[in-house]
């Protein structure tokens, strides 16, 4: 599919979904479209940095804990408006991904170690928000209850259903232009090998600090939107290991590196999940089991994802894993 | 054009690089050679900042580049590629050598297009939508040449860019190497295969355990007694002058 097929793919898609609050009726269905373009968003926040820039992230929760921190606190302690707060959220997040890149990259952590370090920072941010006293500590901080639209509070859950989908739609018009341009073209390079692509004049860091400060800034959205659709926030939640695991569960599934990963991810998790519920009930955990096992299933049998799989069933050819083809050289 | 003043690097007790002093003018084809271990590789990724020397400079177009970063290195003009194949695996040969041409040019269609013409010069032009990871190892070779080249670059430092090749696809690709050349592109290679060595480079230098220990155009280079036994051990080059004198 070449890049203008895919932006043409892309608006149609989104167009499609935006027909949703007009064809379902009942909240609770809307709720899992919500659910699901938010999942979306996460995931491609992640997809960014670990699809395109190959750096697996283990702590995305660090973003999302911080744009939805940034919104709570400006709110319930300076009453700053959630709109405002979005855009600080989204900053906020950036910055923080600015922040650990530089200590990450500037010392050349890869791989494993990267992602470890990046774990720690986000066991880092639950701890701080754990005991500081403007983040509400272990209680959490709980927003106060205001429906209007100018408060970032919608009455029903189209509302919400038209900033979640304009945000995910953003993100992934973001990452459509990432794999078609200059930045894009040179993070592939660094993903797939660093010193080659440095020795052609890719400047490494810089390209990386790039990736992670978006991939952080759309994180941070998530994180927003989270605290303004549920109206309460703890370290847990926020900072926790779930929201971590989500983000590169989505794209891990949909297809790393893909533009349309995510989405296919997002769907198929939150499909997986709704499923599940309605035929085991609301077991506490079961829905981490099923991921487990899904992600095991996934890295041995799918390595290129849903999207990669789609796109090797048109081909006609057997899915095989990238890793494997990166192997076999000389 | 590019000038090497006693560069010095060792890793723990070995001396990789042992002041190391070499100059390359503009234009044409220097070579570099030198038995296996002799540091060839390592005088490299330190002229291209992959490694930072112990001790002394390294000056490209009058200017001190010693231990500033490869893509420092690589923006001023000068390319190095691999002895290892290094592909972009996963990307298509054309993305592969746009990241080249994305050194220069911002835009991705005129980055695309001008991947599309150097393919075509080195002998790709037929393969631009393979996965990378997939050519023969002539094809990476190629592409390695290709995506230096889309760089625009003043100066190519070619590692062994001939070897793993069998004497066809050796053939072939030389006079790609002469194109480059002609083009006014500045190249330094490191070579094993002689038959290049001796067709393609206007001089030579031989490094030996780190060091320079000869340097001339080829074919003198190669009759020299210090090269002879580098190569083929102590004691050699007098007793082949001496069969030499027998025979004559």
């Amino acid at each position: 599919m070449n890049q203008a097929n895919k932006l043409l793919m892309l608006i149609v898609v989104f167009g499609l979904i935006a027909l949703a609050p007009m064809l379902i009726t009942q909240e609770s269905l809307l709720n899992i479209v919500i659910m699901t373009l938010y999942a979306a968003l996460l995931g491609q926040a992640w997809n960014i940095l670990g699809g395109y820039g190959g750096q697996v992230s283990f702590g995305h929760a660090a973003y999302f804990g911080t744009g939805a921190y940034a919104v709570a606190v400006l709110q319930v302690q300076f009453g700053i408006n959630p709109w405002l707060g979005l855009v600080v959220g989204g900053f906020a997040a950036a910055a923080v991904g600015a922040f650990i890149g530089f200590c990450t990259f500037r010392y050349g952590l890869r791989g494993s170690y990267f992602a470890l370090v990046t774990l720690a920072f986000a066991e880092v941010l639950r701890i701080l928000s754990n005991s500081v006293d403007f983040t509400g500590a272990g209680v959490g901080l709980l927003i106060p209850l205001e429906r209007s639209a100018a408060n970032f509070q919608f009455a029903s859950k189209e509302g919400f259903f038209w900033v979640i989908w304009a945000m995910t739609f953003a993100a992934f018009l973001t990452v459509w232009k990432i794999g078609n341009s200059r930045f894009g073209a040179q993070l592939m390079a660094v993903r797939d090998n660093e010193d080659a692509a440095r020795a052609l004049g890719v400047d490494a860091f810089r390209v990386k600090m790039g990736a992670i400060m978006l991939s952080g800034f759309f994180a941070g959205l998530a994180g927003v939107f989270y605290a303004q659709y549920f109206l309460y926030l703890d370290p847990h939640i926020a900072y926790g290991a779930a929201i971590s695991v989500e983000s590169l569960l989505v794209p891990i599934i949909g297809g790393m590196g893909t533009l349309f990963g995510p989405l296919l991810g997002a769907a198929f998790l939150h499909g997986l999940s709704e499923l599940s519920r309605a035929v085991i009930g609301d077991a506490p955990g079961i829905s981490l089991v099923l991921y487990g096992v899904l992600l095991v299933v996934m890295v041995l049998f799918v390595p290129r994802g849903l999207a990669g799989l789609a796109s090797h069933l048109r081909s006609g050819k057997p899915a095989e894993s990238r890793v494997e083809e990166g192997k076999g050289h000389a | 054009m590019l000038e090497i003043n006693a560069l010095c690097k060792s890793f723990g007790g070995v001396q990789a690089s042992q002041s190391v002093t070499m100059t390359v003018p503009q234009g044409g084809i220097t070579s570099l050679i030198g038995p296996n271990g002799a540091g060839k590789t390592t005088l490299f990724a330190l002229i291209t900042g992959f490694h930072t020397p112990d001790s002394g400079s390294v000056r490209f177009l009058g200017q001190d580049i010693t231990c500033l970063p490869p893509e420092a290195i690589a923006t001023r003009g000068m390319i190095r590629t691999f002895q290892t194949v290094q592909p972009f695996a996963g990307q298509t040969v054309r993305e592969n050598i746009a990241v080249g041409a994305h050194l220069k040019i911002r835009g991705r269609t005129e980055a695309l297009a001008k991947a599309e013409d150097v393919a075509r010069q080195v002998g790709l032009g037929d393969r631009l939508d393979m996965d990378a990871g997939s050519l023969t190892v002539a094809g990476r070779k190629r592409l390695e040449v290709a995506r230096a080249l889309a760089t625009d670059p003043k100066m190519i430092l070619f590692d062994e860019v001939l070897a793993g090749l069998n004497p066809s696809e050796i053939r072939d690709v030389i006079p790609v190497i002469n194109t480059i050349r002609d083009a006014g592109v500045t190249i330094l290679l490191i070579e094993h295969v002689m038959q290049a060595v001796m067709s393609l480079s206007d001089y030579t230098w031989v490094l030996n355990q780190g060091a320079i220990i000869a340097e001339g155009p080829p074919r003198e280079v190669v009759s020299d007694p210090h090269v002879i036994e580098a190569y083929l051990g102590k004691g050699m080059a007098e007793r082949i002058a001496k069969r030499e004198a027998a025979s004559a």
